[in-house]
């Protein structure tokens, strides 16, 4: 076992582990995002930021960085607090959130964090972009102007279903998530429409055909179940 | 105690959130006596009165009058309280922001003369509409589609008091 601390608090983890798998057999709360159990940790929203006080207070995404030895970590902090609010800020700024009549409204874990963050305002100008909503699918749609960018579908697609339908298109703040290299996903050969990715969408931006305001809830921990009933060799 | 001069104003709304104001229901008579309403679209005043102390504004900038207004509203006020989504981050009203003006007038009025693309008898639309904190500072946020009467409530028993209210946990909720 590896010993570590975190928020002053004496923490044993397995080798192997990241400090957000430690930080919650202690019970301590990180905010995350882009992270869903079963899926390879990747890092992208950073709402997970943790300080490492010896290592000069350097900022380690929770969700991606392994645990080691002796490492002191400060996991709640008015620094934190004040770096997570502006990386959700950010995200909201980004892209057309309109939760009164969102699919998600009230289901939503971007949401959620704006509350639990306690953000009452986005300082930032907001960016309004035009963004598509591409419904040709039979069974589901996406709203870009709701996506995060977090990557939860592409990773459950490819690892959870192996259709590895969906994919990154773009750069920087025009990045898209789109199906089979930009087709429209109704037409994508390699999508099996299992729905998986809009279970592990942590917003509105994929939802059920069909769905009206508030009223897609997710089954996110549907993708480490039936990962975790998979025969193993 | 002298009372607390309070007013509210409509703008690029539904009125919707005043409607969850009226929503106070028997509250309004326990505020009715510790505020008086200098201003509001259920009180009958055309100008918007001096040392007013606490306004509640619903909806978005939209147009030339509205940023006006509240340019006005704001000189005017102590504690200027973002009222609802629409006011906080534009909401609704800015479903058409991503599109251009224009675009979104020609579309709805057709060709020929059309209200509010120039400046005229009908105030001028602003090419986006607008959460309030980006045209004036913004002492306090009251986010909610609309916020529930109850969530007003705890707001409004703060200002009542004399404090500052901060709004936390689930009163923090937008939509
Ligand atoms: S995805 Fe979430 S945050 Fe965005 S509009 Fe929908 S409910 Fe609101
Ligand atoms: S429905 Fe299944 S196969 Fe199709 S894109 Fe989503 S996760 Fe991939
Ligand atoms: S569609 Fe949903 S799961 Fe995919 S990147 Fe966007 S927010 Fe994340
Ligand atoms: S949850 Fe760790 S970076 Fe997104």
């Amino acid at each position: 076992m590896i010993n570590l601390r975190i928020d002053d608090t004496p923490v044993q983890a397995e080798p192997n582990s990241t400090i957000l798998t430690a930080a919650r057999a202690a019970g301590i709360r990180i905010p995350t995002l882009c992270h869903l159990d079963a899926l390879r940790p990747v890092g992208a929203c950073r709402l997970c930021l943790v300080e490492v006080r010896n290592w000069n207070g350097r900022l380690v995404p929770a969700c991606a960085t392994p645990v080691q030895e002796g490492l002191d970590v400060v996991a709640n902090s008015d620094r934190l607090a004040s770096l997570r609010r502006t990386i959700l800020e950010l995200l909201f700024a980004e892209r057309n959130h309109i939760c009164a009549f969102c699919v998600s409204n009230g289901h939503c874990e971007l949401q959620d964090l704006a509350t639990e963050l306690g953000m009452d305002h986005v300082t930032f100008p907001y960016r309004f972009p035009a963004l598509a909503v591409d419904a040709s699918h039979a069974k589901f749609g996406i709203d870009h102007n709701r996506c995060v960018l977090c990557g939860r579908c592409v990773r459950a697609c490819a690892e959870v279903e192996g259709a590895f339908t969906w994919g990154f298109a773009g750069r920087g703040v025009h990045t898209l998530v789109d199906a089979d290299l930009g087709e429209p996903w109704g037409e994508s050969e390699t999508c099996t429409g299992c729905g998986k990715c809009v279970q592990a969408c942590p917003t509105g931006a994929l939802f059920e055909k069909g769905k009206a305001t508030a009223e897609q809830v997710k089954r996110p921990a549907l993708l480490a179940d039936v990962t975790q009933r998979r025969p193993r060799a | 105690m002298p009372k607390i001069r309070l007013a509210s104003v409509w703008l690029s709304g539904c009125s919707g959130c005043h409607m969850s104001f009226l929503d106070l229901d028997e509250r309004l008579i326990e505020l009715a006596g510790k505020a008086e309403l200098v201003f509001s679209p259920i009180v009958d005043s055309k100008e918007y009165p001096a040392d007013v102390d606490v306004v509640l504004v619903e909806g978005a900038v939209g147009n030339t009058e509205q940023r006006h207004l509240l340019e006005e509203i704001r000189a005017k006020t102590k504690i200027l309280v973002a009222f609802g989504d629409c006011a906080v981050t534009g909401n609704v009203p800015s479903l058409r922001n991503p599109l251009l003006r224009e675009e979104v007038l020609r579309t709805v009025y057709g060709e020929g003369d059309i209200p509010g693309l120039e400046e005229g008898d009908v105030p001028a639309l602003l090419p986006q509409a607008l959460p309030l904190h980006s045209v004036v500072k913004v002492d306090r946020f009251l986010p909610g589609c609309p916020p529930s009467a109850d969530r007003i409530w705890r707001f409004v028993e703060g200002l009542l008091a004399g404090r500052r209210p901060e709004l936390t946990g689930a009163d923090l909720r937008f939509g």
